[in-house]
């Protein structure tokens, strides 16, 4: 019935056409949507890859983006309420955002991992508990304590200027956040490659068992480190946005992103340097699909069936695989 | 003091009837050792099927449909996830955006930007006699549409067929140790994929709880996060289907004190009572002890 309603018509031909504009056609397209979509698929992409690397399924990357996105929104309230001045506001306020970013998202990661390795709670319904409890949290800062001061709409002030990130390349939306990611997932790179503390966190995600006997490792303290890490990396995301495409704080603020981040870091086969090619592509996914819906008049979503049927197919090609070599 | 007591009550069992359909099945699957995080893109199929089907005039016609949509959308979790042993989790975050994309995509092609203005028959409420009239606690309880009661005799069926039936403790068997189960002659992987397909049914239908009996159209991504919310429920009601159905109540009770609070004028930030059923469940999660409650093999792959 689909294909009936959908194929052999010209429209996908301008569809598809508009998928590609949207995405890599001008300039505009690529350093001003894309490649901004990137980048919070890409911080919270390496989010899930290094929890997964570990063996901790954090599905909670969603969460620990908006606490991210909040601590950040309340440094910046903070210091217009102290009436700094730009320079300070820039150099000291600034980075001390996304610091409390990354912060707060690795403590609500870290209830999560407290209930684990203290009560061994499952932290994948853990985590979805407190995606909810982030996602009211956020639904009352921008009613509540936070909010714009005419009170009219559910959102926070805007950030002052001082406290928006540069931008890399003028005249586009592309931000620092963007080298922000690519320093990430060097970071993460180097540090599951050639660090001691990178092998233990993979050992006890490869086998935990082997870890602790054979290896020695305290499975239970890489298994933590690895989770906070991972709050830490979507927390930083979530600061990111904020300061680098949002300038406030609303419910919507995040379309998803912690779970497309799980799409992410599989297309990457949890490699920290392919979460940078995954969060592009994905980047461009979601940004074809938004010029796609404005131009041919194609629902958007059609990004996360696009985005479905990527995990789907990655699964049942590694699955497969393993099918035929036993 | 009564009519909003019985409004609140009313307004507790609407919300919960859904939330506890899907919670009744994912219960089961989760007694199987299988997670189906799928379980967000299973109802809102079943949600856009019920529009569909009642689209031909009759809601059991919607009934069906969203129960046939629920157990595809599981059919396929069950392929990946239980049959070909991919990763629980993984598989069903791309069933659940499978899910809501797929039926945005297929509500904007069939009824078009503008939505669907057909109006769909919905399921009725049927008082029963004599114990709708029960005062304050009659209405709420007793004067709801057929799938509530659904949901009153599935409680103790599945309590009676997963702790009192071979096949029950197979499947519970399954959840607690596979290795085991199959040394008894069980065979795990069947189990969890007749698991995971009823708890497709039940997703299904509590999809189109949503359409037919509550918001009477379709609406994009109109599950909500239920879900989620369902996972969390059965976690709160410690894996076993009367808990489930206790704790979707919790979970219904704590929306509908939006409601309550509401209709008397009292000012309070009502997301802390959307927030305190998940906070309970971390609560009640952390003070049973170890994994206690949870099925061992929970979310393990199958050998």
């Amino acid at each position: 019935m689909i294909t009936s309603i959908v194929l052999g018509r010209p429209e996908i031909g301008h569809a598809l056409d508009a998928l590609w504009r949207g995405a890599f056609g001008s300039r505009y397209a690529i350093f001003s949507a894309t490649l901004v979509r990137a980048v919070p698929l890409t911080l919270t992409g390496l989010a899930v890859a290094v929890a997964f690397r570990a063996g901790v399924l954090n599905i909670g990357a969603e969460g620990q983006f908006l606490a991210g996105a909040a601590a950040a929104v309340a440094t910046g309230a903070l210091v217009a309420a102290l009436k700094w001045g730009p320079l300070a506001q820039h150099w000291v306020a600034l980075p001390g955002a996304l610091i409390a970013g990354s912060i707060l998202g690795a403590a609500w990661a870290g209830i999560a991992a407290w209930l684990r390795r203290r009560f061994g709670v499952l932290e994948v319904i853990s985590t979805i508990m407190l995606n909810f409890v982030a996602l009211d949290a956020v639904a009352y800062l921008v009613r509540g304590p936070l909010q714009e001061p005419l009170r009219i709409y559910p959102q926070t002030a805007a950030l002052s200027p001082g406290m928006h990130l540069p931008m890399l390349i003028p005249g586009t939306r592309l931000h620092l956040g963007f080298a922000f990611a690519l320093v990430a997932a060097g970071v993460a790179w180097y540090v599951l490659r050639a660090t001691a503390g990178g092998f233990r966190l993979r050992a006890s995600g490869a086998n935990p068992f082997a870890a602790a006997s054979a290896g020695g490792i305290d499975v239970a303290r890489a298994t933590t480190r690895a989770f906070l890490a991972s709050g830490a990396l979507a927390g930083l995301a979530g600061a990111v946005e904020v300061t680098g495409v949002t300038y406030a704080l609303y419910e919507n603020i995040s379309p998803g992103y912690g779970y497309t981040a799980i799409a992410v870091a599989l297309l990457a086969n949890l490699r920290p340097l392919g979460v940078i090619a995954a969060g592009i592509l994905f980047g461009a996914l979601e940004a074809g699909a938004a010029a796609m819906q404005r131009d041919a008049g194609v629902p958007s979503v059609v990004a996360s069936v696009i985005e479905a049927a990527v995990i789907l197919g990655v699964l049942l090609a590694q699955q497969t695989r393993a099918w035929k070599r036993r | 003091m009564e009519a909003p007591l019985t409004g609140f009550l009313a307004a507790t069992v609407r919300t919960a009837t859904p939330l506890a359909l899907a919670a009744l099945g994912e219960t089961v699957v989760e007694q199987a050792g299988v997670i189906n995080v799928g379980l967000e893109g299973v109802i809102i199929a079943g949600a856009f099927a019920a529009l569909v089907g009642a689209g031909t005039g009759s809601v059991t016609a919607g009934c069906a449909a969203a129960i046939g949509a629920g157990v595809l959308v599981a059919g396929l979790f069950a392929l990946v996830a239980v049959l070909l042993r991919a990763d629980q989790i993984i598989t069903g975050t791309a069933v659940t955006l499978l899910g809501l994309g797929l039926t945005g995509l297929l509500y904007r092609i069939l009824y078009g930007v503008a939505g669907a203005a057909l109006s769909i028959p919905t399921m009725r409420s049927l008082p029963l006699p004599f114990l709708s009239r029960i005062p304050v606690i009659g209405a709420p309880l007793f004067d709801q549409p057929p799938v509530t009661y659904a949901v009153y005799l599935l409680v103790p069926a599945l309590w009676w067929w997963t702790y009192r039936t071979h096949a029950g403790l197979a499947l519970r068997s399954v959840g607690e140790n596979p290795d085991a189960a199959r040394a008894a002659g069980i065979r795990p992987r069947r189990v969890q994929g007749w698991a995971v397909l009823l708890g497709g049914v039940l997703g299904g239908l509590s999809g189109g709880t949503l359409v037919l009996a509550q918001a009477g159209t379709f609406a994009e991504g109109m599950s909500a996060g239920r879900g989620f919310i369902a996972i969390a429920i059965v976690a709160l009601g410690r894996w076993h289907p009367v808990g489930s159905a206790i704790a979707a109540g919790v979970f219904g009770a704590a929306s509908a004190l939006q409601f309550l609070f509401q209709a008397m004028g009292w000012s309070a930030p009502y997301q802390l009572f959307l927030v305190l059923p998940y906070v309970l469940t971390l609560i009640a999660l952390a003070t049973t002890r170890g994994r206690r409650g949870a099925p061992a093999a929970l979310s393990r792959r199958a050998m």
